[in-house]
């Protein structure tokens, strides 16, 4: 079973952010919410392993 | 007629009326720097090194108050140290290497900027900016006295420029009235407001920032804090949209806070009102003093070209960017550092004139990638729009649990040197192995040589670095001298030079710029290939 990476993985960390926030530029925050829903489900079937995915789900939630 | 627009920390060049100002005609100077600020008088002293001329004009008479540009990298520490005023910097800063990262209340992290081994100089200080340049001007009053063509001249305000195709004419005012100069070369280094752009009708352009910032300096008096740097997003303390706090000499430490868009300047300047939000974010029965206070607002703007014939641009008035990263002041030292050598070889006659278009090209990149990193500080610290906020908290919030997250929290990046790739001078790469800092257009990494350090063993001439290769003591190719400096991977035990310089190699030879940027690498000597080398790296190629 594969386990979920939780150490810095990106390689140019700044250049992906800025990537990431420049997808959101002009759009409102409906479309930014949705957007963001889609890459998420995009990213989820490219890691595909539903052990991984569970971690991942659980890794996201608050913890306070 | 001639007001102080700010106030002096140190009168440290009162006006003193010069015998040009009584001459007939016009006097025709070599170089004509505009701006005394630590730019202009680092270029003078650059030049002063090289024996050329140069006349330095201020509008005011000394150092201006206040901490403004505070953290110095390594790099302009390098530099300032080849001058001749880096070993007092670093006594008097102050030198961090803890950093903590707080959203809302929690702590999210802390970080530990440990420097890497084997470098003379630390990573970076902090330093507030009227020590840094009454250094330099110590400095070059220093080199005057030694006999240096430099002089540096207050209350000499330059009111018009007229350039010409092979000078510029400057109308100049003084209190004892106005004189007319000659310059072959005006540098500009007047500031981010720069008059000389304005009045060359000269654009500046790029992105505005719609956020300001209260800078206190404030000395404790019943309390302290630690020698580390402190950044809060979202403070619940309120006073600040984000809120930094971190150490200067003298027990003074800088706080900032971001305070918004539409301020009321007049109001927020206001002891009282300052003290409310220092009392706010430090809390009951802390006592301190005000040292010095000011609102800045911040862009990200430069020149389309910094070379305008014989007028050359540099430091603030050829670009300016935000400060988080520190990429102000640090980058003006490096456009100086890249300007004096070649301004000097074509004074000189050793190499055309268009080996200063490199300038242009070199710095440009330098610039663009200064302004692309604290644009990205920028939009981390005051997120743009809705969905960039709740992205940047999302990464804080993972950041505080999770490792991965930390990497992408951007308060500031540290300001590291830029590697002219694709720079015209460069030769390629013929060094199979060698490591990737030090690939051609790489500013050199130091690395310790026994008691000694690499970096002031290469100084500020062309140098043929040998380890473990043969290769001629000089050589000298159309009027341009190289000087070897051969070294084998045992003079450092410590095996910084070789990770550094060899990579997988066995042996290298390297042609190293008199700003201590790789010009050319190969694994053994080629007469051939290092003249030719020699040739581009001075733009005759």
């Amino acid at each position: 079973m594969a386990e979920l990476t939780l150490t810095p993985n990106i390689d140019g960390g700044d250049d992906f952010y800025a990537e990431l926030i420049g997808a959101h530029e002009g759009l409102s925050r409906e479309e930014s919410e949705a957007y963001n829903a889609r890459l998420l489900l995009v990213l989820a079937n490219h890691i595909g392993d539903r052990d991984v995915l569970k971690a991942a789900i659980d890794a996201a939630k608050r913890k306070d | 007629m001639f007001d102080d627009r700010y106030t002096l920390a140190y009168r440290l060049y009162p006006y003193e009326k010069h015998a040009d100002q009584d001459k007939p005609a016009p006097v025709r100077h070599p170089v004509v720097v505009m701006g005394g600020g630590p730019i202009g008088v680092a270029t003078a002293i650059d030049l002063a090194r090289q024996n050329i001329p140069c006349v330095v004009l201020d509008d005011h008479e000394g150092v201006g108050m206040g901490s403004r540009a505070i953290c110095f990298a390594k790099r302009c520490l390098e530099i300032a140290d080849r001058y001749g005023a880096g070993k007092p910097m670093v006594e008097k800063g102050v030198t961090w290497n803890l950093g903590k990262v707080f959203h809302r209340d929690d702590k999210v992290f802390e970080f530990n900027l440990l420097p890497e081994e084997g470098h003379e100089f630390p990573a970076f200080i902090n330093l507030q900016q009227p020590y840094f340049e009454s250094f330099m001007i110590e400095r070059l009053y220093e080199l005057q006295s030694q006999g240096a063509p430099v002089e540096i001249r207050g209350k000499n305000r330059v009111d018009s420029v007229d350039v010409k195709d092979d000078h510029v004419t400057l109308e100049i005012t003084t209190p004892d009235g106005p004189y007319t100069m000659e310059a072959d070369w005006l540098i500009g280094t007047d500031g981010a407001n720069s008059p000389l752009r304005e009045m060359m009708g000269l654009e500046f352009t790029g992105k505005v920032f719609e956020d300001s910032f209260l800078i206190a300096d404030i000395k404790m008096i019943n309390d302290s804090f630690p020698t580390e740097r402190w950044f809060w997003f979202e403070p619940t303390h309120g006073s600040g949209a984000s809120t930094l706090l971190h150490r200067q000499p003298d027990d003074v430490w800088r706080v900032d806070f971001q305070i918004g868009w539409d301020v009321d300047r007049k109001e927020e300047l206001k002891e009282e009102n300052i003290r409310k939000r220092l009392d706010a974010f430090l809390g009951e029965g802390v006592e301190y003093e005000m040292v010095w206070s000011s609102i800045y607002t911040f862009q990200c703007k430069r020149m389309k070209e910094f070379r305008h014939g014989r007028v050359v641009f540099a430091g603030d008035a050829a670009h300016q960017v935000s400060p988080f990263g520190a990429r102000g002041a640090n980058s003006g030292m490096q456009d100086v550092d890249n300007l004096g050598w070649k301004l000097a070889m074509v004074i000189g006659g050793k190499a055309p004139e268009s080996l200063l278009d490199s300038y242009n090209h070199e710095r440009i990149h330098g610039a663009d990638e200064n302004i692309l990193n604290s644009t990205r500080s920028t939009d981390f610290i005051t997120p743009k729009s809705e969905a960039s906020h709740i992205l940047r908290n999302a990464v804080l919030d993972l950041a505080e649990h999770h490792e991965f997250a930390r990497p992408l929290v951007n308060s500031g990046r540290l300001s590291v040197p830029c590697v002219y790739d694709g720079s015209p001078l460069n030769t390629a790469n013929a060094l199979s192995g060698g490591p990737e800092i030090t690939r051609p257009g790489a500013p050199c990494p130091d690395a310790p040589l026994g008691d000694e350090f690499l970096l002031p063993r290469l100084g500020d001439r062309f140098i043929l670095l040998t380890i473990d290769a043969d290769g001629p003591d000089s050589f000298e190719e159309d009027g341009v001298e190289v000087t070897r400096l051969a070294l084998s991977a045992d003079d450092d035990k410590t095996g910084a030079l070789a990770a550094r310089y060899l990579g997988e190699a066995k042996s290298a030879v390297y042609l190293i710029r008199p700003d201590q940027h790789v010009a050319a690498r190969r694994d053994s000597f080629s007469d051939t290939q290092f003249r030719k080398a020699l040739r581009r790296a001075t733009g005759k190629v």
